[in-house]
């Protein structure tokens, strides 16, 4: 047999074929006489043959024929054919192949070899293609090398070590130990294999990551080191030292100090080096930056760092270079949870990123655009938006449409414009849109009744224009149907259709006939056209008419309405108008509608705490000596001077020593001239507030009870509760919550009052009830508080029910409110003893 | 001309695609290397979409692509475009600097790299990229240890030709 050709003539003779035929016979061609070579077991031959079957198998062509001879060539001992041998090997056995038994074999003698270019040949192919059964059977081998001296071998070796933790997690223990040693390493080689290897080890199990805390110190001297060291020629990349270990230290680092605070803290200075100090004309600064962005976002890294690696973000979606503005963008999406205000800084530049050329940055800048869509500012993104939807290719429009959808639900201002919305969309990319868009705008129109003639209306003008987007005119049609009546009235601001009920009819019926309508739709347009029956007066024939036609039709559905409706005119007439009433509203499935969906009130939500029940007032004529009982105790007993409960307020004066601790309640001592106030009366004013509860109407209308008894200022209260409603004003607020008690504040206060009404009401999510509840609450002296009788003692299980509590407080001075809570109560027979401070009530009570 | 790199981390599979822009060898496969297991058929099909995507975008475009789920980077170096697929969390712009290193280390190898040099001698090509990515992750940030590496095993490669030339001759 004679020589094969050399690989070099046959890439020639394969680059001058001149059609694809041509190619494909000179490489059948080949591919024969190789086989005969294959199969003669030619030697000397073995190693170009193999190298002309990988050109072919580049070119797309089989070449798996080729597998042992690349086996065959690893075990010949002359270094060309063990090249070759391992580079075919690499190339044509994948992990999956059964040879590797084989494989295996030839790699443990090869990882012995005297020749560190063999052993590096083996480790080389160990690294890329081993399988989990290599991978037991050689990680012992692999271990020794990543001990030895040879840094050409532990490298390499590290990176194997990747490979088999990677298939194989529970090898990582064989592992361990020898990573000290190589995160300490000075050769570059090996220190960039070392960090992945460790970077791989936390990656595969989280568990090992406190055990490599401890070598945060280490990476943050290593990163240090090449952030200040000089110009080293070796490692250079235009002025930057080794961004490649740079970039895997910072990696490392962040999976290190996620969540940890102490080790982030370890960090900061080395972030804010590299942050400051790296040169960032090139690219390659730029990917440091970037990284160094990534791990300050993602650890718990102080505050000044994070503002830093906002503005260098802010930077970079400025830069010119494409590239730097996508990793931007993908920079903002990943952080937006972490820092959504500062985000939110760059929304007009992103929104511009909405309008590039490329795909790329397009579709991050429109994701990054929904995350950041919130009620203050949805109606200028969702006109952006809605841009973007007209003009964005194909494959984004529907991802466009459902989150255009979700943050309408979420975010609208108002009905009507979220009615809006949803139609522009309809009309712009109607079949872009998920199935269930159709009953849910459906809904949005029967709920809001108001509406309904201003939505007909819209939807039947976008119908005139184009019927051929279907869920639009599935709306469309249902609406029309439904308040068809609407069609006619004169709305206040929208030129008027001037309609006639054949114009309504005409477009109807060319849903009906219209090819691009679907079955469904279809459907939707015949029921419209049945129930404009009931609604109209003159195109009776008409409608009869195109009922008829579909009592013949070939689609079984839009048969069945045809006939049936057809018989309904024929022979029930007199139930017709009943059976076609408008439908009842829609029931969502979904939880009740988000409150944002209605009218946004100017007002803040009112508080849940509607009034106070009746029952209440029976009790409320006892409380004065409750109240001042459990202050005492709340207090800490009636010798001390302040109480301890309130440390807010000033020292006491010496007058006021006197022991009671009433004087948190009713001593308004604020000119320290108050003499000690008789203790039942705690009302009594001292002279230097003589208007306290003056100005207080609500609790004295009369003004003139200022001197009365305690007693008959409860009388005087208790009326007005009955009638007052705590739904106006002020925010209402949870006060409190621990351990499955939940304390929440309603408020109530008369515009120009000092004095306003906190409902207290406790709830209980445990399972069991608490007992023996006792809610009580301590000021600042500044301040007069009154504790009203609860409504209970016990707090029903489950949040089936409440205790309610009124507490009155006056604030002459008109200070921000603060206020000290002591709850008592028994789970289980077993005392609980909880307090709270708070401090966040809403501003101007 | 495809060379699947596979960077770092899992799953990545970073590719990096060389591809001729002359018209009728136009988005042809010259090296490929993939670090993660997929079929024959998967290989092909995934090459060619990259090459179909990435010789339609414009010179002016950003160099990431996001196909399935990884993305790819690319960059054209005179007729080749050079692909890797890495992962979505990977860092793109250190990828590029990735692929400028390994065609740096061809040009110096080959004295001022060519297609054609990549064609006729694509297992040097592969050495290359053997002795500066392993199993997806860069192994070595030294260019002089690289090349220093590549020629000892060149060497190593004559010596051993001779002397089975020498053999055969009975000389040795």
């Amino acid at each position: 047999m004679p020589a094969p050709g050399k690989l070099r003539d046959l890439i020639r003779t394969i680059r001058a074929a001149r059609t694809a035929a041509d190619e494909r016979s000179v490489i059948s061609k080949e591919c024969a006489s190789i086989r005969d070579s294959f199969r003669e077991e030619d030697n000397d031959f073995r190693c170009r043959n193999v190298a002309k079957l990988l050109y072919i198998h580049m070119l797309g062509y089989p070449a798996h024929f080729g597998q042992l001879e690349c086996l065959k060539l690893i075990a010949s001992p002359k270094f060309t054919d063990k090249r070759i041998g391992y580079l075919g090997a690499m190339l044509l056995l994948d992990e999956r192949q059964d040879v590797h038994l084989l494989v295996t074999n030839s790699l443990k003698n090869d990882l012995s070899h005297t020749n560190q270019f063999v052993v590096g040949l083996a480790l080389c192919s160990l690294g890329n293609i081993c399988s989990q059964e290599m991978s037991r059977d050689l990680a012992g081998e692999v271990e020794k090398l990543l001990k030895s001296t040879n840094s050409y071998l532990r490298k390499k070796a590290a990176l194997c070590a990747v490979r088999i933790v990677r298939k194989v997690p529970e090898l990582m223990e064989v592992f361990v130990p020898t990573t000290r040693s190589l995160l300490t390493e000075r050769n570059h080689g090996v220190l960039v294999c070392g960090v992945s290897l460790v970077t791989e080890m936390c990656r595969v199990n989280p568990e090992t990551l406190s055990h490599f805390r401890r070598h945060v110190p280490t990476l943050v001297k290593t990163l240090k080191n090449l952030v200040m060291s000089g110009y080293s020629p070796e490692h250079d990349v235009s002025g930057i030292s080794d961004p490649f270990i740079q970039v895997k230290v910072l990696r490392l680092l962040r999976m290190l100090g996620k969540d940890e605070e102490s080790v982030s803290e370890q960090m900061n200075d080395v972030l804010a080096q590299v942050a400051t100090n790296t040169e960032t004309s090139k690219n390659v600064g730029n990917a440091i930056l970037y990284e160094t962005v990534l791990t300050i976002m993602d650890t718990k890294s102080e505050s000044g760092l994070r503002v830093l690696a906002i503005n260098i973000l802010g930077r970079f979606l400025l830069n010119n270079d494409k590239n730097i503005r996508y990793v931007a963008l993908n920079t903002l999406l990943k952080t937006v949870h972490a820092d959504y205000n500062a985000v939110q800084r760059h929304r007009t530049t992103i929104l511009d990123c909405l309008k590039d050329p490329d795909i790329s940055i397009r579709r991050r800048a429109m994701e990054l655009s929904f995350a950041l869509i919130n009620a203050s500012n949805i109606r200028g993104m969702m006109k952006e938006l809605l841009t973007f939807l007209v003009k964005t290719d194909v494959e984004f429009k529907s991802y466009v449409t459902s989150n255009i959808f979700l943050a309408a639900e979420k975010h609208s201002p108002n009905k009507r414009w979220h009615i809006d919305t949803m139609m522009k969309v309809l009309t712009t990319a109607g079949n872009f849109v998920r199935d269930d868009t159709v009953p849910s705008l459906i809904h949005l129109v029967s709920t809001s009744s108001e509406l309904q003639g201003y939505a007909v209306q819209r939807l039947f003008k976008a119908m005139q224009n184009d019927i051929s987007q279907q869920p639009l005119v599935q709306v469309g049609s249902w609406c029309c149907g439904e308040y068809g009546d609407q069609l006619f009235v004169e709305s206040e601001e929208d030129e008027a259709l001037n309609l006639t009920e054949n114009d309504v009819l005409d477009v109807l019926e060319s849903i009906l006939y219209s090819t691009h309508s679907t079955p469904t739709t279809k459907e939707y347009a015949l029921t419209a056209v049945m129930k404009l029956s009931t609604r109209f007066t003159v195109t009776m024939e008409r409608i009869k008419n195109i009922i008829n036609q579909f009592e013949v039709n070939m689609d079984v559905e839009l048969q069945q309405r045809g006939v049936e409706f057809g018989s309904l005119f024929k022979n029930h007439d007199s139930m017709r108008s009943a059976l076609l009433e408008k439908m009842p509203v829609m029931e969502s499935k979904l939880a009740p509608e988000p409150v944002t969906n209605g009218e946004v009130s100017t007002q803040p939500t009112p508080p849940t705490q509607p009034v106070i029940e009746t029952k209440e007032v029976v009790v409320e004529q006892k409380p004065p000596k409750q109240a001042s009982e459990t202050l005492l105790d709340l207090l800490g007993g009636g010798s001390q001077p302040e109480p301890t409960l309130a440390p807010v307020q000033p020292p006491a004066p010496a007058a006021s020593s006197g022991g009671d601790l009433l004087d948190l309640l009713g001593g308004l001592d604020l000119g320290s001239t108050n003499a000690g106030p008789p203790p039942m009366n705690m009302m009594a004013p001292s002279p230097a507030v003589p208007n306290l509860l003056d100005g207080g109407g609500l609790l004295n209308p009369a003004g003139g009870g200022m001197q009365a008894p305690l007693q008959m200022n409860h009388e005087q209260i208790a009326p007005q509760n009955q009638n007052q409603d705590f739904s106006s004003g002020f925010p209402s607020m949870t006060a409190f919550e621990n351990n499955g008690l939940k304390v929440t504040f309603a408020f109530d206060k008369a515009p120009g009052n000092h004095v306003v009404s906190i409902m207290v009401t406790a709830t209980n999510s445990l399972a069991i009830p608490m007992t023996d509840f006792v809610f009580q609450a301590a000021v600042p002296k500044t301040f007069q508080l009154q504790l009203q009788s609860p409504s209970g003692n016990i707090v029903p299980p489950n949040n089936s029910g409440t205790v309610n509590q009124e507490v009155k407080v006056a604030n002459p001075q008109q200070q921000p409110l603060r206020m000290r809570l002591k709850l008592m109560y028994k789970v289980n027979g077993a005392p609980v003893n909880e307090q709270g401070e708070v401090n966040s009530f809403p501003p101007g009570l | 001309m495809v060379v699947n790199v596979k960077d770092s981390m899992i799953t990545t599979s970073v590719e990096a695609t060389l591809s001729t822009r002359d018209d009728r060898r136009q988005g042809k496969l010259r090296l490929q290397k993939w670090y993660t297991a997929s079929s024959q058929k998967e290989k092909k099909k995934i090459t060619r979409d990259l090459i179909t995507t990435v010789l339609a975008r414009k010179p002016k475009m950003c160099s990431f692509l996001e196909y399935k789920d990884m993305k790819v980077v690319y960059k054209r170096y005179a007729s080749l475009y050079f692909c890797v697929g890495v992962e979505k969390d990977d860092n793109e712009l250190l990828t590029l600097e990735i692929i400028h290193r390994y065609v740096e280390l061809l040009d110096k190898y080959f004295g001022s790299v060519c297609e054609l040099d990549i064609i006729f001698n694509f297992e040097k090509a592969y050495f290359m990229l053997d002795e500066l990515i392993l199993g997806g992750e860069i192994q070595e940030t030294s260019k002089k240890n690289v090349l220093k590496a590549i020629s000892a095993q060149d060497l190593l490669q004559e010596e051993s030709e001779l002397r089975s030339a020498l053999e055969e001759m009975g000389l040795a």
